[in-house]
């Protein structure tokens, strides 16, 4: 027998936006596997080459996965769940530009 | 929060006012087989883990309503029910006290002032916020008087051009995602590294409904024949085995080994990989490579102990056949260093069921050397027995060693701070010789994950392109990123002071200090 992954469309409850754009997700997901569900594999730019990145490891050991959640920079999107009304960022180089460094 | 409330959340049940009888860090299989072993035993146990729900990585799973339709084998699953129910059982007894959502970042022994409680752990909370608060989430300090190290492991990497781009990911991390969130990565996925697990990991992709055109093993299984005994001694691999050859058969996935993915194509993400043919000791053979299209890859080369504390704390190491360095641990799981135990697979990669027997005997060891008797001793045949099957599965997957020569000049190996195989290879032509001199020379291992990607690659840079080079214990001295905050808050263990207390948020210190 043969399954289909759960397409998003029918996913909620949950909704959250990423980079300005409405998501749904299903409750109890992390941010990685909810913006996987999405085709969204990217969110974040290296420091150095600017270059995309997104979720490696899957379990908190890489760190190649940090993205900003609700203005706060450098959380593991493969750690953290997703909440009701979240806003997800992508992340660029240290994520602390708004430090001014 | 006080030192007084936080005590409150651990249990009544424990013989020792102020302090746990056993820590365990890790509630993996290891974990849980001794937390609720040494608490049948009558101990007092702290189980501490960065997940928010026990299981470790093999026993990972989705959150209760979460329930995809696509969701993968819950391998074991009568194991980890009866672990869970075992474990539901001491928490509401309060034998057992959770501190789920937690990195340990550090280990100290006290001095004799400290009372019984020798071991002193000072842990942070992991991101995100937890699903229901409790109490316990502001303790940062932990006592207890007995410390089983039962950290498990994190993939082996091995860089090759391409590896960085999204849509590649780690073999044990896609099927993490989706044993946890339901979620994967594309929807033509090729597996391809080295190990058992990418068996298990294809026929999970699988099931979830991916396309998998390649399933692709360094390695040459023939390296088990040579070893039939050892595998007539373990039947219970043998059945393992046939079960997840059917399940490849089922979902027309055709292992094809001595083959590597030796790059991946792509800009924004992965859109095609190229695969070779190897020989024995894993150099590319010129002339095999195919082009296979993909939206996804996932890729692994074995597991590598998580060793932070038990490198910290000076415990003695050995080179497990895989190359990986392992605590060193008696047949009781006694590590060198008096009330340390180490058991799973921080003493070498085994698996599950290895784990599973050592974490009991981990924990009989505890309560006999605490009280001097124990219900049954530990299952040493079976242990042994699982142990020399791993040490043959360990050396059938260890590395070639050609396997840098499909390393370009430009592949990325320190995906933290993007150093590529040409800075390496030039911090050799410098002297560089070990991973430590080349970190120095380049800053690869210096970035966020602290070198656990990039380790085994640097290793085999550094040793001039020797790609079976054995992979020395790195020193973390924190075992994950800490907050400046956590660290001025924190001062070296003295006198006594309650099982667990609380850093304050904000203030110059926490009560215990």
């Amino acid at each position: 027998m043969r399954h289909r992954a759960e397409p998003p469309a029918e996913a909620g409850p949950v909704r959250f936006a990423f980079d300005g754009r409405a998501v749904a997700a299903r409750q109890g997901q992390s941010i990685a596997g909810a913006l996987w569900d999405h085709g969204i594999v990217a969110w974040r730019t290296t420091r150095v080459g600017g270059r995309p990145r997104g979720a490696f490891c899957g379990m908190g050991v890489c760190f190649d996965c940090l993205v900003v959640v609700n203005g706060a920079p450098g959380q593991r999107a493969c750690l953290v769940r997703v909440s009701e009304g979240d806003t997800v960022t992508s992340q660029e180089g240290h994520g602390r530009d708004g430090l001014g460094s | 929060m006080t030192g007084s409330a936080a005590d409150g959340t651990r249990g009544s049940g424990g013989p020792a006012p102020g302090g746990y009888d056993l820590a365990v860090i890790g509630a993996g299989p290891t974990g849980l087989a001794a937390a609720v072993t040494a608490a049948d035993s009558g101990l007092s146990v702290v189980l501490i883990d960065a997940s928010e729900r026990p299981g470790g990585q093999y026993f990972r799973h989705a959150a209760p309503g979460l329930a995809p339709r696509g969701n993968p084998v819950h391998h074991k699953r009568a194991t980890f029910a009866a672990l869970s129910a075992r474990l539901a059982a001491h928490v509401r007894g309060g034998r057992i006290t959770r501190l789920p959502r937690r990195h340990v970042w550090t280990a100290e022994e006290s001095g004799p002032a400290a009372g019984p409680e020798r071991w002193t752990l000072r842990h942070v909370p992991v991101d995100g916020a937890p699903a229901a608060p409790t109490p316990a989430d502001g303790i940062r300090v932990t006592r207890a008087r007995c410390l089983l190290l039962a950290t498990g492991a994190y993939e082996r990497q091995l860089p090759f051009p391409g590896w960085t781009l999204p849509g590649v990911v780690a073999a044990g991390g896609a099927q993490a995602i989706l044993k946890d969130s339901g979620a994967l990565p594309g929807r033509r996925i090729v597996v391809a590294g080295s190990g058992p697990l990418l068996l298990a990991v294809a026929v999970s992709l699988a099931e979830a409904g991916a396309d998998i055109p390649v399933l692709a093993e360094a390695a040459s299984y023939t390296g088990y024949a040579g070893r039939l005994g050892v595998l007539a001694r373990n039947p219970a691999k043998a059945v393992e085995g046939a079960r997840l050859a059917a399940d490849l058969l089922r979902y027309r996935i055709r292992p094809r080994t001595r083959s590597a993915v030796v790059r991946a194509h792509g800009t924004d993400r992965v859109e095609a990989v190229t695969l070779a043919t190897l020989d024995r000791d894993w150099r590319p053979v010129a002339g095999t490579e195919v082009r296979i299209a993909c939206d996804a890859l996932a890729v692994g080369h074995g597991l590598v102990p998580q060793l932070e504390l038990a490198v910290a704390l000076g415990c003695t190491l050995r080179t497990a056949p895989d190359g990986t360095p392992a605590v060193e641990a008696d047949d009781q799981q006694r590590t060198d260093i008096a009330g340390l135990w180490a058991a799973g697979e921080s003493t070498g990669i085994g698996g599950v069921e290895l784990a599973l027997l050592e974490g009991r005997s981990a924990a009989l060891s505890v309560a006999a050397a605490l009280h001097g008797s124990v219900r049954g001793r530990g299952p040493r045949a079976a242990t042994a027995r699982q142990r020399r099957f791993a040490d043959l599965m360990a050396s059938v997957h260890r590395p070639g060693a050609h396997w840098p020569q499909w390393v370009t000049q430009d592949t990325e190996i320190c995906r933290c701070e993007e150093v590529t195989a040409h800075e390496l290879r030039q911090a050799h032509e410098l002297g560089a010789r070990d991973a430590r001199s080349a970190k120095l020379l380049t800053r690869a291992g210096m970035g966020w994950c602290q070198g656990r990607l990039c380790e085994t690659a640097v290793t085999c840079l550094a040793a001039g392109g020797d790609g079976s080079a054995p992979l020395a214990p790195a020193r973390r001295p924190l075992s994950c990123p800490v907050s400046l905050q956590d660290l001025a808050e924190s001062a070296p263990a003295s006198g006594p002071g309650p099982a667990t207390t609380s850093g304050t948020p904000g203030t110059s210190g926490s009560p215990a200090l």
